[in-house]
């Protein structure tokens, strides 16, 4: 959202008012009120419909028990918040674990997301033969579904009949770890296999980053005696800003709501400790139909996403240079 | 905001569309509006030729029957056509009342017994007392239990099919290597086998799943000892009581004595039974066909009695007509038609796997020389869960959950079925102030 308005702001301050041909501008200025409106339209419908409407329902959906099958859905006001923050209750005991685990996941994957991608685009930007072929193989696994990638890692990861562990077993190491059915193993699976899966999309956008970054800078850099190590860190850490902010609040987002691969994975176990906040979610509106309590479930985990969102942003906001 | 003009046109045109829209959906919705489905039913059909959607969960080694039992069908009712759509179960109750209450549900469909209360208490699903009647079907040629769990609030709203259970898959190689003749038939007798079938080199015989159907397993052992997992009318669940605890003791320790793997995650007890890397499974009769296509020598027997009494968890697939936003006489009439004949010509159906629903179906000889055989003889001994509303989210939310954590060894089996007991307790509570009973 936030390249989107840096992007969209720029064309617009270009286009201000020149001083010549006032009348031809007038005229433009005239039929531009409706203008905007009418270029907006498609994609207004569609956010109302289907963003801003859901919205404003699912908070009014909170303050009910609500089941969609049911004729009487009694207004209970804040009584389902209130449940989820009352301890000892079973919605309280299944939420708060479901959020543990969420950041149990976000806490690991993120960094390691951020990382590893960064060092593969460096890596994809330099000059070799064959460069196509490889980027190609690291953004291959992101085009296959969650379904896919997680039936595929469930046979290969089972500790009794996985090839892992075959071929663990095989190079010496030990053999007989439950990839899924205990922790933290479960944490090491869940979290490598979405690294594997996802890195190549943050990879193509830092690559997209690291072209924009004029090779004049290095050169200078490299004029003034950096090392590569120094090249790094004064020129294409800062020069990656914009393109850092987005991939890492664009990660966190997708961690947080990771549920895919702990539902095909895992199935949530051992017991529900690999249970995600949005399984936790689809699980009590979607199958037991208690969608006034999924529905308050969901607006406290959008108020801690919207949190962290904040302190990405002042992470990365534009320094004034003290120096 | 905008130019009067522009913006008085741009309303008009708006409403054009949206009336149009409207007269669309109004000649649609034109002449419907009764609650009722459906005048008298007479047991034949012979209005003008209509389409069916059929919406079922066999995704198993069942579905192939199906399909050709549905192709039969349509083959012999010219003005009929039934076109199904199977789904995973677990979806299939997700979706089912969904589409019902958008408008968009099916004209028939299957569903497991221990659903009905659930479905009909959200109004899912409408009553078929009248197809029983002119069906003539009669409790007295079912099971007992069978017939009752279709009945909510003194109304019919399934007819059931079949009924199906867990059985014991043994591979015949490895007994015969172990020098074992006889399926074990209690626990003495399994525990003898699954020694010498460790002493003939299969180390660990018998893998205890930590999922699915590792809670079946659960329930029929609750069942042989005496306990009664769910007492619908006190809304409580007894899995912890003393009896209760023994069977998932019982579990838990195939592990702790080295018969099972720990941590068998899900499905690779059932693969590894096809790889014939253990001797003995656990599983649904629905899966005859899949292990007869995989050509492994493997045979069937009832599962043991581990405990005082032969009981085993089962259920049933019953036939119901779902609640129609704008109900089609025509398609009603049509379903109930599709509805008597699979009832019919369930004997064809035991080539599933399953055992026919109907004792007449049964006694005409249909399940002779068929795998399931021996298991279908047991029918009397099949234990089903009550039709208590919401009994399906109770499992699993609760029994799941401790059965889980208890094979895995992740609490005691004490502890993680006390919890479930409580939890399961406070769910049927809950759902029994939901549904107003």
């Amino acid at each position: 959202m936030t390249t989107l308005k840096q992007e969209g702001g720029a064309p617009s301050r270009k286009g201000a008012p020149r001083p010549s041909g006032t009348s031809s501008s007038r005229e433009i200025r005239k039929q531009a009120a409706a203008t905007p409106w009418l270029f907006l339209a498609p994609y207004l419908v569609l956010f109302i419909a289907f963003v801003l409407v859901p919205i404003i329902f699912g908070a009014w959906i909170s303050l009910h028990t609500w089941d969609y099958t049911r004729p009487l859905k009694p207004f209970v006001g804040l009584g389902n918040y209130a449940e989820l923050f009352r301890p000892g209750t079973g919605p309280f005991n299944n939420f708060w674990g479901a959020m543990q685990a969420t950041g149990i996941f976000t806490l690991f994957s993120v960094p390691l997301l951020l990382v590893i991608p960064l060092a593969v685009a460096i890596l994809m930007a330099k000059k070799f033969p064959g460069r196509n072929f490889f980027r190609a193989v690291y953004f291959a696994p992101y085009v296959l579904g969650v379904a896919v990638i997680g039936v595929m890692w469930r046979y290969l990861l089972d500790n009794n009949i996985g090839l892992v562990n075959y071929y663990m077993g095989l190079l010496g190491l030990p053999s007989d770890i439950a990839w899924t059915t205990s922790t933290p193993a479960a944490w090491v699976a869940l979290v490598g296999v979405t690294v594997w899966w996802t890195l190549g999309f943050n990879a193509v956008i830092y690559l997209a980053g690291l072209q924009d970054i004029p090779a004049e800078l290095y050169e200078a850099a490299r004029m003034d005696g950096a090392t590569p190590w120094q090249q790094f860190i004064n020129v294409t850490l800062p020069g990656l800003r914009p393109v850092l902010s987005f991939v890492t609040l664009v990660t966190l987002i997708a961690s947080v709501n990771m549920f895919g691969q702990s539902y095909l994975m895992t199935q949530g176990g051992p017991g529900r400790e690999t249970r995600t906040a949005i399984y936790q979610i689809a699980d009590t509106g979607l199958r037991n139909f208690q969608m006034g309590s999924a529905a308050a479930m969901s607006y406290v985990l959008t108020l801690f996403l919207m949190a962290l969102s904040l302190v990405v942003f002042w992470l990365f906001r534009e320094r004034k240079d003290v120096r | 905001m905008t130019h009067p003009k522009r913006s008085l046109r741009g309303r008009l045109q708006a409403a054009t569309a949206l009336s149009a829209v409207a007269l669309l959906g109004l000649t649609a919705c034109g002449g419907s509006g009764s609650e009722q489905a459906a005048s008298e039913f007479t047991g034949e059909y012979d209005g003008p030729a209509v389409e069916l959607s059929y919406w079922n969960g066999f995704t198993g080694g069942d579905g192939p029957f199906m399909e050709k039992m549905v192709e039969e069908f349509n083959a012999e009712h010219e003005n009929i056509k039934v076109v199904s759509n199977t789904m995973q179960w677990a979806d299939f109750y997700q979706r089912l009342p969904a589409a019902v209450t958008a408008g968009e549900g099916p004209d028939v469909g299957v569903m497991h017994l221990d659903q009905l209360s659930t479905m009909a208490a959200r109004n899912v699903i409408v009553p078929v007392d009248d197809l029983a009647d002119t069906l003539e079907l009669t409790g007295d040629d079912f099971t007992q239990e069978v017939w009752d769990a279709g009945v909510y609030q003194d109304e019919r709203f399934g007819i059931p099919l079949d009924v199906h259970s867990l059985a014991m898959y043994y591979n015949t190689e490895h007994f015969e290597k172990a020098g074992i003749t006889e399926a074990p038939t209690d626990a003495a007798s399994f525990e003898d086998a699954l020694k010498k079938l460790q002493a003939a080199g299969y180390d660990t015989p018998f893998w205890m799943p930590a999922l699915w159907p590792s809670h079946l397993m659960n329930l029929s052992l609750q069942w042989q000892n005496g306990n009664e997992p769910y007492d619908g009318e006190a809304s409580q669940a007894n899995f912890a009581s003393s009896e209760g605890l023994e069977a998932i003791e019982w579990q838990r320790g195939i592990v702790d004595d080295g018969y099972s793997p720990s941590n068998v995650a899900i499905d690779s007890q059932y693969v590894a039974f096809k790889n014939g890397e253990n001797s003995i499974t656990w599983d649904g009769i629905w899966q005859f066909n899949d292990l007869e296509a995989s050509g492994m020598s493997y045979a069937a027997a009832p599962i043991p009695t581990i405990f005082d009494e032969k009981a085993v968890w089962a259920s049933s697939h019953n036939f119901f007509l779902p609640r129609q936003a704008q109900p089609d006489p025509d398609k009603a009439d049509a379903a109930k038609v599709f509805i008597a004949w699979m009832s019919e010509n369930s004997a064809e159906w035991a080539g599933s796997g399953m055992i026919p629903a109907r004792e007449s179906v049964r006694a005409e000889g249909a399940l002779d020389g068929m795998p399931q055989e021996a298991i279908a003889e047991d029918v009397d001994s099949m234990r089903f869960l009550p039709a208590v509303p919401g009994i399906g989210q109770v499992q699993t939310e609760t029994l799941e959950v401790g059965v889980n954590k208890a094979v895995l060894g992740e609490e005691s089996p004490e502890d993680a079925m006390t919890e479930a007991a409580d939890n399961a307790s406070t769910l049927m509570e809950e759902n029994k102030a939901s549904f107003g009973e």
